[in-house]
């Protein structure tokens, strides 16, 4: 079996056979990272290149990782070194990187529907990265890949996603993908940060944390983007974390054995406390680590289509 | 120039004709309208009667064709000056023709801003030069459209402008808009209303819902419209001046108008464009910037609330909002492309689906497209001193020989790439429409298309 595209735009876009098909490609190399080598050289001669508009240490390093342990040459354009900045087109930029030589364009960009866009405009492989406040369908698939691994399964989850649901591709993604394979999702924070409209989704929406967090299997925390603060959306990171701060006594509303999760970088002190995530309850660490295998998956799983 | 149109059907609702009719022109003038019923209906009092080829300049059979007086779109930006690579006066008013459209007003947003006789007076000489078709400025409300100050609206109108609005921006502050509703009742002249509360629409692309959650594009909700129609409203109560208002989108405008219209406030008109009543927000799915535009494409709710608006006469006017954009503008990253429709060339196959649908019958299609713009403009013999603009929207002996004939049997297949406008920026490429036209009379001219 393959992918049908020959890029990873969203998760909305793709069956569930083919999450399916990257979370056990994703279990093969991570037997491959377990190693002392740890590199295999499957797509030898290829070249990647992150085309990163939006700064990311976590995202871009992590692409970056998984596509030198499959072997492809890469190469990282980020917005302050490139002629973005010249006034560069989309379009252009992408086009000078495709005669460059690519075979797969790693984008991430602040505007929702770039990927989308450049993928139906070039004929390399294009995975999402992150768009805007559509989707970052990686980090989905890692989600899904730490949950599976930590508990077993997906199906009948209480999976708790706590934070800006508005405005976080990471919280799309992932919601898509966990009502997909059968978790029941609980979205948890402010009226302002989760509008009713997601209950459309297929999700419950709890604006009281402890409530919210009840018999919850998975907590998922998401990064507060400090810049909405002021913005009207909370009236202060303060108050932010009286209401929707992950502390200790929230977590034991959850189960006994609740796994917590963060995309990353985390806020300490606003949307989480330290000893949370410090606590032998936290697989953030691992989902780093997933995060390269599912990437790899990725990569490889999409080179292997032809436009 | 002596021009005789003979065996077309005319839809004319001033005239109470809905017949096959032989219509003369001449220099530009009607100066005959020979039904040809038995009854003759008097029209013309000589009844059917055809005058010796030789005494014209052209002949132009229409039998099998409707006939209507040349649309008035009172919703265009033709883009110069300022904009000549989105639009000319020259290619917009060639579009128009191509649409059916022999008036147009052009909105003040260019570079610099109709917000002075100086900038009026240009248009109206370059129209005259280069327009295919009649064209009619309106001024800014706003010096700069900022919304700060008072533009010259009386000079601007004196020097043609027929209406004023700082279309793109709203007035945001009451106080001026209330002075420009106050003030501009000096000269009987129309403020148009650009609806939308900028900061509830702030940074939003596409209509607020479920939808725009899932493609994570930022929302505006149809209240952004509502609120200020309903502030404009109790604006227009209280000065009394005389308010219309622009591309109306949302259910809740709709209801909004109802009310004021049945509540008595007289001098409060309102249009929509074809992309409102004829598709949704779903357009967007993909990203497709060519169905961005602003206010954004609502919900099916509001698209039937428009239809029943048009329908029941809340809405007066089917405007086009014509907004060309360069291809490299609407490529690109969604959020970043101007809003906007290029509209001229749709929108009478588009509004025609309405008559199909038994929507509006023909003759309420022309009231709604010729007819009730033109009034409301003062083109129709009644404000302006029509020596200046002739007289639109109706086909009476002494009005401007401005109409279209159209093929509504045959389809065709909207092709974007072919359209005279230089904007080919439309979400209904490809679509299947009825009623082209095939022969426009405009400022005495025909325009021909096989």
């Amino acid at each position: 079996m393959s992918l049908r595209s020959k890029d990873l735009i969203s998760i909305k876009d793709i069956s569930t056979e083919e999450i399916e098909l990257i979370l056990e490609t994703a279990a093969g190399f991570k037997d491959v990272l377990g190693r002392d080598i740890k590199k295999v050289p499957a797509l030898r001669g290829k070249t990647t290149v992150n085309l990163f508009y939006e700064p990311s240490t976590r995202t871009r390093t992590s692409f970056e990782v998984a596509a030198k342990r499959l072997s492809t040459d890469v190469i990282n354009i980020t917005t302050s070194t490139s002629s973005v900045v010249k006034g560069e087109t989309l379009l252009d930029t992408a086009r000078t990187v495709l005669a460059l030589g690519a075979d797969i364009v790693v984008i991430r960009h602040s505007c929702s529907g770039t990927s989308h866009f450049l993928a139906k405009n070039i004929e390399a492989s294009v995975v999402n990265a992150g768009d805007g406040t559509n989707e970052h369908p990686t980090q989905a698939l890692l989600d899904l890949f730490t949950i599976q691994e930590k508990k077993g399964r997906i199906r009948d989850l209480e999976v708790a996603i706590v934070g800006d649901i508005l405005h976080s591709r990471v919280a799309k993604s992932d919601i898509y993908a966990l009502t997909r394979l059968g978790a029941n999702v609980r979205l948890i924070g402010p009226p302002t940060l989760v509008p009713d409209y997601l209950k459309d989704l297929g999700a419950k929406v709890y604006f009281d944390m402890n409530a919210g967090l009840e018999g919850a299997d998975v907590i998922m925390m998401l990064r507060i983007q400090l810049e909405r603060q002021g913005k009207g959306f909370f009236p202060s990171t303060h108050e932010y974390f009286r209401n929707w701060g992950l502390t200790a006594a929230r977590v034991s509303r959850a189960k006994d054995d609740a796994i917590i999760m963060h995309p990353g970088p985390m806020n300490r002190g606003i949307e989480i406390a330290s000893e949370v995530a410090d606590s032998s309850r936290s697989v953030i660490l691992d989902q780093v680590t997933n995060g390269i295998a599912v990437r790899m998956a990725v990569l490889y799983l999409v080179s292997g289509v032809k436009a | 120039m002596k021009i005789f149109i003979k065996n077309g059907h005319l839809v004319d609702p001033t005239q109470k004709i809905d017949e096959i009719c032989d219509i003369f022109i001449q220099d530009g003038k009607i100066t005959e309208i020979h039904a040809q019923g038995a009854k003759g209906k008097g029209i013309g009092a000589k009844g059917s009667k055809e005058p010796a080829a030789g005494k014209f300049d052209e002949i132009i059979e229409a039998s099998g064709m409707i006939i209507m007086p040349g649309l008035v779109d009172m919703h265009v930006h033709l883009r110069e000056p300022g904009f000549e690579y989105k639009e000319t006066i020259k290619t917009g008013t060639e579009a128009a023709v191509r649409g059916g459209i022999t008036s147009v007003c052009c909105m003040p947003n260019t570079n610099p801003v109709n917000d002075n006789p100086g900038i009026t007076e240009f248009i109206l000489r370059k129209a005259i030069l280069e327009g295919s078709c009649s064209v009619f400025p309106i001024g800014a409300i706003t010096k700069g459209q900022k919304g700060e100050e008072l533009a010259e609206l009386g000079m601007m109108y004196d020097a043609g402008c027929v209406a004023f609005s700082d279309d793109g921006r709203p007035v945001m502050d009451s106080l001026l808009m209330r002075r420009a509703l106050e003030y501009s009742r000096v000269r009987k002249a129309l403020i148009i209303s650009h609806a939308e509360d900028m900061s509830l629409a702030a940074g939003g692309v596409m209509n607020e819902g479920l939808l725009s959650i899932t493609l994570g594009l930022k929302g505006i909700p149809a209240q952004a419209e509502e609120i200020m129609i309903a502030r404009d409203i109790a604006l227009a109560e209280l000065t009394g001046g005389r308010l219309h208002i622009a591309h109306v989108s949302t259910a809740g405008s709709v209801e909004l108008l109802r009310a004021a219209k049945k509540r008595g406030v007289a001098e409060v008109t309102a249009e929509t464009c074809p992309h409102y009543f004829s598709i949704t927000e779903q357009a967007v799915c993909g990203y497709n910037a060519n169905a961005k535009v602003n206010p954004p494409l609502r919900s099916e709710k509001d698209v039937e609330a428009i239809r029943m608006g048009v329908h029941d006469g809340t809405l007066d006017v089917i405007a086009t909002d014509h907004a060309p954009h360069h291809k490299d503008e609407k490529s690109g990253e969604f959020d970043n492309a101007p809003s906007g429709i290029s509209g001229l060339e749709t929108s009478l196959g588009l509004s025609m689906r309405l008559v199909d649908e038994k929507v509006l019958t023909l003759g309420q299609l022309v009231e709604k497209m010729s007819l009730n713009p033109a009034r409301i403009l003062g083109l129709h013999g009644d404000n302006h001193s029509s020596t200046l603009t002739g007289i639109k929207g109706t086909l009476k002996p002494g009005a401007d020989g401005d109409l279209v004939i159209i093929d509504t049997k045959t389809e065709y297949t909207v092709n974007a790439a072919g359209f005279k406008s230089k904007g080919k920026n439309t979400p209904f490429d490809g679509w299947v429409l009825k009623a082209r036209p095939v022969v426009t009379v405009a400022k005495g001219r025909i325009y021909r298309w096989e």
